[in-house]
């Protein structure tokens, strides 16, 4: 092994400097790029574009006009700097912590029983059982994801409305003798972590799957062999296994749900103190009853968003060594 | 031979992930089988169909009497158009730039595979109202105004931008679980990087170019919040925004009827799945045998 990377580095320290000339080694030079310089100009462009145009831009846009008091009543040309003006609002405003509140429960408890937990169980679940019956639960599983929003929110409503509609008070609560009630009311909370959850699931489910059953299937027999139990198998092999997605699945998720809001607005639009703060942000800047747009107030709202959410990417990198996870290109330092 | 020392070491090994797969299952199980009982009825008491007088019964076809209207077909080719070209240009994009990412040695390459994680980050809310003033300026230039806002063409540039950071990282795990001996091989005797990238890699990683298919396609098919957005136009309006709209205007919601168009743009996209779902699973154990 040893031999063979120090002879494979010496080829790769040559430089082809005329790619359509064949084997041309110039082994002086000991270039370490190979084919043109800027080949990665072509491959990257596309994606820089969009980047540029869809994600860099945007956010310009909001640190903008959040130094602006622009609104529906100032327009898009009446408007003036008004300095930190919004970003200082945030802070006095008295609703901030009901909002921060209903935020961190809301994706904690997704995060942790859903997103991540729930998805790591269904992975392991439906791979140690016939594969028919596994495809079967996974696309059954999928189905929250597929379904267009508002049909999967009104299925929702439906499972939890009063009787004598509601199914769960029709077919569990009343035969069982408990008081119905309109559950989404009574517990927003966990109506809005039910149905966020069930469709986070399912990413976590797919990625974890894969990831498991891309596990050699010598190790998994060996382990069978060697008498290991399921939850020592999940403890040693399938874990270590699927670190880089647990990783993966853990971060984009939380970032995610952070910001999410499309399935709240549709179940409660942000009633019963389940405004979560993306919600708010929405509301002032873009939807409200009101027709009354507070594009300023509303782009620091999405502002201290954006912050928080860097604040968690670095916090996760460092936190993941993610810069070890980042291999050097193979191709040219091996 | 494993199978069976298999069975001896989880005596409940069979029996027990049935039993906690199909409880956990079970709001999923009843809510699927409402919407496909809904559909066919003139309301519905708990799981039970009704009648307009509450008793039970009341049987219809009448919900999916909206097949006949061409509007509907209209609709549904603007989403398949939506979901397929979003696809496409997901694939291709996210995959140039995961190649180069995963083996081409640059400037800013681990800047930038750390800041595709923090573009996700951003929140749906920023890039929404500040998209649109986006939008609203490439509208105002000549060339490239199909992409601006209230066309289907600025709808699917959004769709894909946001896309971008999954599809990346995607991508780029796959380019870096391939064995890099061929490729050298052939960069070495003078293969351009685009060839290589072409001709060698790509095939190699179909398993991968199939799952992210199957996210993509999903996802453009049943997205609601960009093309409601930016999109107001009846003529271009998608299946989600008009369910939305269904549930909008008439004046008490008919409930059976929403769940039958939202029935109606399910089931192609179960079908897609059913028939692709292998490739996902095969996206780890498949595609890395051939080069290695």
């Amino acid at each position: 092994m040893g031999l063979r990377s120090r002879h494979s580095s010496s080829v790769t320290t040559t430089s082809v400097q005329e790619p359509n000339n064949g084997n041309i080694f110039n082994i002086d030079t000991g270039k370490k790029t190979l084919g043109n310089k800027y080949d990665w100009l072509i491959f990257m462009g596309p994606a820089m574009i969009l980047v540029a145009v869809f994600f860099i831009a945007p956010v310009i846009i909001v640190f903008i006009i959040s130094f602006t008091n622009m609104s529906s009543l100032t327009g898009f040309s009446n408007w003036s700097w008004i300095a930190f003006e919004n970003w200082i609002k945030i802070f006095t405003h008295p609703q901030s912590g009901q909002h921060v509140k209903v935020t961190i429960i809301y994706v904690f408890f997704t995060l942790i029983f859903f997103n991540v937990g729930l998805a790591l169980l269904l992975a392991i679940l439906t791979t140690h059982i016939p594969k028919a019956a596994g495809f079967a639960f996974r696309a059954l599983w999928l189905v929250p994801r597929i379904t267009p929003v508002v049909v999967y929110i009104m299925m929702w409503k439906y499972l939890m409305a009063d009787s004598p509609y509601g199914i769960f008070n029709e077919i569990f609560f009343k035969p069982l003798g408990f008081e119905t009630s309109e559950i989404i009311a009574a517990h927003p909370y966990i109506a809005i972590i039910l149905v966020n959850g069930f469709i986070g699931a399912s990413f976590g489910m797919i990625i974890f799957t894969s990831a498991i059953e891309s596990i050699s299937k010598d190790i998994m027999n060996s382990s069978l062999v060697d008498g290991a139990n399921i939850f020592q198998r999940i403890k040693y092999i399938i874990i270590p296994q699927i670190k880089w997605p647990l990783m993966f699945v853990t971060t984009f998720q939380t970032l995610s749900l952070i910001t999410s809001f499309e399935q709240i607005m549709i179940l409660t639009d942000g009633s019963y103190g389940t405004e979560v703060w993306s919600l708010w942000a929405y509301h002032k800047g873009l939807n409200n009853y009101f027709g009354q747009f507070q594009w300023g107030f509303g782009m620091a709202l999405a502002g201290i968003l954006v912050i928080i959410s860097i604040g968690f990417c670095i916090a996760y990198l460092k936190f993941f060594k993610f810069s070890d996870m980042i291999q050097e290109p193979k191709i040219e330092t091996l | 031979m494993t199978e069976k020392s298999g069975i001896r070491s989880f005596p409940w090994g069979k029996i027990i992930p049935f039993i906690i797969l199909l409880i956990f299952s079970i709001p999923l199980i009843l809510g699927i089988y409402w919407i496909i009982i809904s559909t066919f009825s003139v309301s519905t008491r708990g799981l039970v169909p009704v009648d307009s007088a509450g008793n039970p019964g009341g049987l219809t076809l009448a919900n999916w009497s909206f097949l006949a209207d061409p509007v509907v077909w209209k609709l549904t080719l603007n989403t398949f158009i939506l979901a397929s070209t979003q696809t496409l240009g997901v694939l291709l994009v996210s995959s140039m730039a995961g190649y180069a990412l995963a083996r081409i040695n640059f400037k800013g390459r681990k800047s930038f595979l750390g800041s595709t994680m923090v573009l996700q980050a951003f929140p749906a809310t920023t890039l929404l109202i500040a998209t649109y003033f986006v939008l609203r300026f490439i509208s105002g230039i000549p060339l490239i105004k199909v992409f601006g806002y209230d066309t289907l063409g600025g709808v699917i540039l959004v769709s894909i931008a946001t896309q971008l950071p999954l599809g990346i990282w995607l991508m780029k795990g796959f380019f870096d679980a391939i064995p890099w001996d061929l490729e050298r091989a052939a960069l070495i005797d003078g293969c351009s990087r685009w060839r290589t990238f072409r001709q060698i890699l790509l095939p190699q990683i179909r398993p991968g170019v199939a799952a992210l298919s199957v996210f993509s396609f999903i996802t453009g098919w049943s997205s609601f919040l960009i093309p409601y957005s930016f999109l107001t136009n009846q003529d271009t309006a998608v299946i989600s925004t008009y369910i939305n709209r269904l549930m909008q205007d008439t004046a008490p919601v008919n409930y059976s009827l929403v769940a039958a168009v939202g029935l109606f743009q399910l089931l192609p996209v179960i079908f897609f799945f059913i028939f692709t779902q292998k490739y996902l699973l095969a996206i780890f154990s498949g595609g890395m045998k051939g080069g290695s």
